[in-house]
């Protein structure tokens, strides 16, 4: 267990450190001076070369990625180029926004993609099914910045029962939430399905199914046990769309979090403000599946034993 | 059946996209005395904040979305099929750096650098095009060099080693035909998924800048007065749901169909 765990931490590391390159090197990729981007056209010359220096901007190019690096370490990301604050501290600020409403995406997801996909494949080839993937498939192809808005048109502005964007009170979430989570639970339904349906043909299932159990504690005690578990890892890596959508649902919602943060300093051409988001964002999802690697190593020795991979 | 309906509707909307170069349109025709009318006779899905007629933006939109998806999903396809039958023919450390870089891809999630990458390039319809393709060749790739993987030791490839075939002819006669199949039912979903992508960056403020016209803008737009004028927000969001939905069920299909295909290739050889 020990090696799976050292062999995947070391791999993990590798694609964080690929990551942070990338992000560093984006801000090289601006085309135009960032410098004359912040200050306008009418600055000085030694205005602006004081700036450049300020910032770093006038060393090597090597120099100043091992200056990020170093700053990484010490959780120093630089400063805002407009509110001049800590971009560490704006980030974290963000961040719980974000975890609320990632969290009620997934729990909506779970509540919503489960039975689903359970129901479709116990009543195989029934209206029950093809209901379900009938939700899955309109589900994937419903995009969340059209679903936002239809929420907010029916719910909100019709029928007035949630508020229309912001987090002041505590229905807020729901309309985010569902629309964050919808696109996953399409996924997932068909995930649970499909997963259900092979653990459905397993001789442990007759057996209990002989032994004289109860139908609701074989489908849900023998059955679900074992269909959830590759579920599971498939669910790690669907995160990450999860967390790409929470920028674009933030935004349509007006949601104080990390996604909201990234537009807005995308706008106002706050780099190292954008490269925290998406640094912050990257790296949760590396470490999202991390974990959902670890846990699913642990929980099926089949896999650690397999070779590390 | 299930594949003409959903075909139809993709042909459907690519002949309108084609109409914008043929119909006398004007998309960006402002007039202020039709700001925020309802469908009504002469405009069937109204008008927007500007007075301009949402039919006509919607067809543009339309021709907006197909060019991207074109574009995208060429470069993204030749691009990462190349990078990938290349790295897993060859193999030895250049695939090991390749297996890396793809990984530190996937390592963001989504469409989340295509929309840091279309920020900080800027907008335009190009920088979608190369922000969505920056992200989008990995999968390509890394669907290639699987299929690479489990195909090179096949006993005509061998053969045609043996015969001294050269890398190029055996990438391209022996190879690639075989990995045609899967690589076209992930072409399919990557049109729904740019579709999807390039509205999202548009909605952002990212991508198509006005006056050009694009769903995702429309509904960008829309949301400000969904209140007094909701088919803003409906039109385009219902186009961009049925050409979605049309290419999602298109290749579910594929796969069902060329799945099929394979499994009687292989029964036949065992």
């Amino acid at each position: 267990m020990l090696t799976f765990i050292t062999h995947r931490l070391a791999g993990a590391l590798l694609v964080v450190f690929g990551v942070v390159s990338i992000v560093f090197l984006l801000i090289h990729l601006i085309p135009g001076d960032p410098v004359e981007i912040m200050l306008g056209e009418a600055a000085s010359v030694a205005d602006r070369e004081a700036l450049r220096a300020a910032l770093g901007l006038d060393q090597p190019l090597a120099r100043q990625f091992m200056t990020y690096l170093e700053g990484l370490l010490r959780l120093d990301l630089g400063n805002s180029y407009h509110s001049h604050r800590p971009v560490f501290e704006l980030v974290l600020e963000r961040l719980p926004a974000t975890l609320v409403l990632a969290g009620m995406a997934l729990l909506i997801t779970l509540v919503m993609a489960v039975p689903l996909g359970i129901v479709a494949a116990v009543r195989r080839d029934s209206l029950w099914d093809s209901g379900a993937m009938g939700f899955s498939m309109l589900g994937v192809s419903v995009p969340n910045f059209w679903l936002g808005p239809l929420l907010i048109l029916v719910f909100s502005l019709w029928l007035g029962w949630f508020p229309v964007s912001g987090r002041e009170s505590f229905g807020a979430v729901v309309l985010p939430a569902i629309t964050l989570g919808t696109g996953l639970a399409a996924v997932l339904s068909r995930m649970v399905r499909s997963s259900m349906l092979e653990v459905l043909g397993e001789d442990y299932m007759r057996t209990a199914r002989a032994k004289g159990l109860a139908p609701s504690r074989v489908i849900l005690h023998h059955g679900l046990r074992n269909a959830l578990l590759p579920v599971i890892t498939l669910l790690g890596l669907q995160l990450g769309a999860l967390l790409a959508g929470a920028v674009i649902t933030e935004t349509v919602f007006s949601w104080p979090g990390v996604g909201l943060l990234t537009i807005e300093a995308i706008q106002s051409r706050d780099y190292p403000v954008v490269q925290a988001c998406v640094l912050l964002i990257s790296i949760s999802y590396v470490l999202i599946n991390l974990l959902t690697d670890i846990a699913y190593a642990w929980v099926d020795p089949r896999i650690r034993l397999g070779g590390g991979h | 059946m299930r594949t003409w309906i959903p075909g139809g509707i993709l042909g459907a909307w690519a002949l309108l996209a084609i109409s914008v170069y043929i119909l006398p349109l004007s998309p960006n025709l402002i007039q202020l005395e039709h700001i925020l009318v309802p469908p009504r006779e002469g405009a069937l899905l109204g008008y927007d904040d500007l007075g301009r007629d949402i039919g006509q933006r919607l067809l543009v939109g339309a021709r907006t979305s197909f060019l991207v998806a074109f574009w995208v999903v060429g470069l993204s396809a030749l691009l990462g099929t190349l990078i990938g039958t290349v790295s897993a023919y060859l193999g030895g450390w250049w695939d090991r750096v390749v297996v890396q870089v793809i990984d530190i891809f996937l390592a963001f999630p989504g469409i989340l650098l295509a929309i840091a990458l279309a920020g900080l390039l800027g907008p335009g319809i190009e920088n979608v095009v190369v922000a969505l393709a920056a992200v989008g060749w990995v999968g390509y790739a890394r669907l290639s060099r699987a299929q690479v993987l489990s195909l090179r030791h096949r006993e005509h490839v061998r053969a045609a080693e043996a015969l001294g075939s050269g890398r190029l002819r055996i990438m391209t006669r022996h190879l690639l035909p075989l990995m045609m199949a899967p690589l076209i039912v992930e072409a399919t979903f990557g049109v729904a998924a740019v579709v999807i992508a390039e509205a999202g960056l548009s909605f952002l403020g990212l991508g198509v800048q006005p006056p050009d016209a694009s769903w995702g803008a429309m509904i960008r737009d829309g949301t400000r007065y969904m209140l007094v004028a909701p088919h803003m927000v409906l039109a385009p969001g219902i186009a961009i749901f049925t050409v979605v939905l049309a290419v999602n069920l298109l290749g579910d299909r594929l796969r069902d169909i060329l799945d099929k295909r394979l499994a009687n290739v292989m029964g036949k050889e065992q």
